[in-house]
């Protein structure tokens, strides 16, 4: 049996990874990918523990992050959009009409 | 395990949900009706919106008789994820008022703007059903759900004028650090429930107390781990610096009616969250996030009162005014935890933060309604500049903006100085003379930021002296907010006792037990 450390550890790793690719990236797109794998991370930590438990919560929180997922999606790439057709760049350095 | 769902969810159950049931209903019923009716009669939404809100807030005040005629203080729906107490009670009501002042402000100004859609009344119902989902849930994964449900619904409100640019920016902004801090957050939250083994917030508050205890009151690497990304996520919802960046652009590019109802309703709710997070679940903490905290607050009065001071766009002034007040709030929280329970800094801290979102759902909302109707066919109307000469133009509307710009300084005989007096008060029954000092010399210092306004409107000549139109729902709302404002800080009784009841119940239940 794989031991949950190996588990977390990969999900640490995601969860960094989608940290790191938010923060350094600048292609709006890539950028919602980098948040998606975060939040598989999160999802990997959870089933994880629940396993770990023998508890079902773990495993409903799971279902529930994929729905918000899906949900960010379709709302953020249809706010994407909307900025495409103002601006017709997708890197967010260019999206600075706003600022001090 | 066998037999039917009625085993599972009973008729309490859905009473004690009935108010977001019904939200969920109008907010439904409006997407439909919008297809049926011609472009203009849809200010008829705003009435059906208007009508689910009012009855949402019988369907509370049901509760309420309810529960106060069993003399609970509180009772557990949905096998123990969701709990109606007087706390969650509280801050129903204020989405509610929130929602309400916002709708009343929104028609005139979505019809300027030729973006009158049914979808942002819905999408308001929508966000306040997932807020009440917040201040009551009691297990991590309803108070997600919710979270989330009001933050997609203000993400797309932030950017409902599709064709601006600044609008399409902010709901961007918004949109990917919103998102990137829930990931934050529920990350912290997937570390508690590996260490506790539950989602409910009482029983990890139990099996964190007795794990601490176990180890002879020393608090663990992962705990610590998983209450900086819990708070790191609560803390950008709430907006404190160094987590705020989202804020002022969110503010400035959104609907000057959506900034309004973000600043209260969103703010509120971020609130209850982390109240319900903070004080409930991760209480065995406290030790850990009180210093956090202080230095939060100290940043965050500090930053956001130096940034207020240079802006000459008055939604992001007042942006940057919001996020100072979060400091305050933090300073009630900071008193509150650092004490023992039972201490009286525990509930003029409690007391102080609830007094302070109370008044400063009327005062702002106030101040944006008069920033909101500032916007007419060819003015944007959010710089300085157009607000200047308001008295001329606008005299009643110019007295009630300085009302509320003093109420938001915190002068005495207005509802903001009530807000404020609390949380310095607790500060000083618990010890923190430094903290309390500095407080009220960033409370005077956010004097001046105030008086350029007021300085703008009554001394300074309008560069259009044409009257300003303001619509009847404007009036009803200016009124309501004025009023309001004026009457807490000169009759406080009433509201303080109403912020008492919401508080001794909690005490006497979830606080109380949890606390033993």
């Amino acid at each position: 049996m794989v031991p949950l450390s190996y588990y977390l550890a990969l999900s640490g790793f995601l969860f960094a990874c989608g940290v790191t690719g938010f923060l350094i990236k600048r292609n709006i797109i890539t950028i919602f990918m980098s948040i998606e794998l975060m939040l598989n991370g999160v999802n990997l930590s959870f089933v994880a523990f629940a396993a770990q438990w023998h508890a079902l919560s773990g495993q409903v929180f799971v279902f529930f992050v994929m729905v918000v997922a899906a949900a960010e999606a379709a709302v953020g790439l249809a706010i994407i959009i909307a900025v495409f057709r103002t601006r017709e760049t997708l890197n967010v350095d260019r999206v600075n009409l706003l600022k001090l | 395990m066998t037999g039917n769902i009625s085993q599972f969810f009973t008729g309490i159950d859905y009473l004690l949900s009935l108010p977001i049931i019904l939200l969920t209903l109008f907010a439904l019923g409006i997407l439909l009706i919008d297809l049926m009716i011609p472009t203009e009669w849809k200010w008829t939404n705003a009435v059906t919106a208007f009508v689910g809100i009012a009855f949402s807030a019988a369907g509370v005040l049901k509760i309420q008789y309810a529960l106060d005629q069993a003399h609970l203080s509180g009772q557990q729906a949905f096998m123990g994820s969701m709990v109606v107490d007087h706390f969650a009670i509280y801050f129903w009501y204020l989405f509610l008022a929130g929602a309400a002042i916002s709708i009343l402000v929104s028609v005139r100004y979505l019809e300027i703007e030729h973006e009158h859609h049914g979808e942002f009344y819905s999408l308001l119902l929508f966000s306040v059903v997932g807020m009440m989902v917040m201040a009551s849930g009691f297990d991590v994964v309803l108070i997600f759900i919710g979270l989330e449900l009001m933050a997609i619904s203000t993400y797309v409100l932030v950017g409902f004028l599709r064709t601006d640019r600044r609008s399409n920016e902010a709901a961007l902004k918004y949109l990917l650090l919103g998102a990137f801090s829930s990931g934050i957050f529920a990350y912290g939250l997937s570390l508690f429930y590996g260490l506790t083994g539950s989602t409910n917030l009482s029983a990890i508050q139990q099996r964190l107390s007795r794990e601490i205890a176990l180890n002879g009151g020393k608090i663990g690497p992962v705990a610590i781990l998983a209450l900086l990304t819990v708070s790191t996520g609560l803390l950008f919802k709430i907006a404190a610096i160094p987590f705020h960046q989202w804020l002022p652009d969110a503010y400035e590019g959104a609907p000057t009616s959506v900034t309004g109802f973000m600043s209260v309703a969103v703010k509120a709710a971020a609130w209850a969250m982390l109240l319900r997070i903070l004080l409930w679940g991760l209480y065995p903490l406290r030790t850990v996030y009180v210093p956090l905290v202080v230095f939060v607050s100290i940043a965050t009065m500090t930053g956001a009162n130096l940034a207020a001071l240079t802006q000459n766009n008055l939604k992001r002034l007042l942006a940057y005014s919001s996020i100072a007040h979060v400091g305050y709030m933090l300073l009630g929280l900071v008193a509150l935890a650092s004490v023992e329970y039972p201490d009286a800094a525990f509930f003029d801290g409690f007391k102080g933060i609830l007094m302070y979102l109370l008044v400063y759902t009327f005062m702002n909302l106030g101040a944006f309604a008069v920033i909101t109707s500032l916007r007419q066919r060819d003015v944007i109307g959010d710089e300085i500049d157009d607000i200047a000469g308001l008295f001329s133009r606008a005299p009643t509307e110019a007295v009630l903006m300085l009302i509320f710009l003093l109420s938001l300084a915190g002068i005495p005989p207005l509802a903001g100085f009530y807000g404020k007096y609390f949380i310095f008060l607790s500060l000083i029954e618990s010890g923190h003379y430094v903290l309390a000092s500095l407080g009220v010399l960033y409370a005077l210092f956010g004097l001046y930021y105030y008086m350029r306004i007021a300085n703008a409107m009554f001394m300074r000549e309008a560069m259009d002296g044409t009257r300003l139109p303001i619509s009847v729902g404007m009036r009803v709302a200016l009124g309501v907010t004025a009023l309001a404002t004026v009457f807490i800080g000169v009759f406080p009784e009433q509201f303080i006792r109403a912020v008492n009841w919401s508080l001794n119940i909690s005490q006497t239940s979830a606080i109380a037990s949890l606390m033993r």
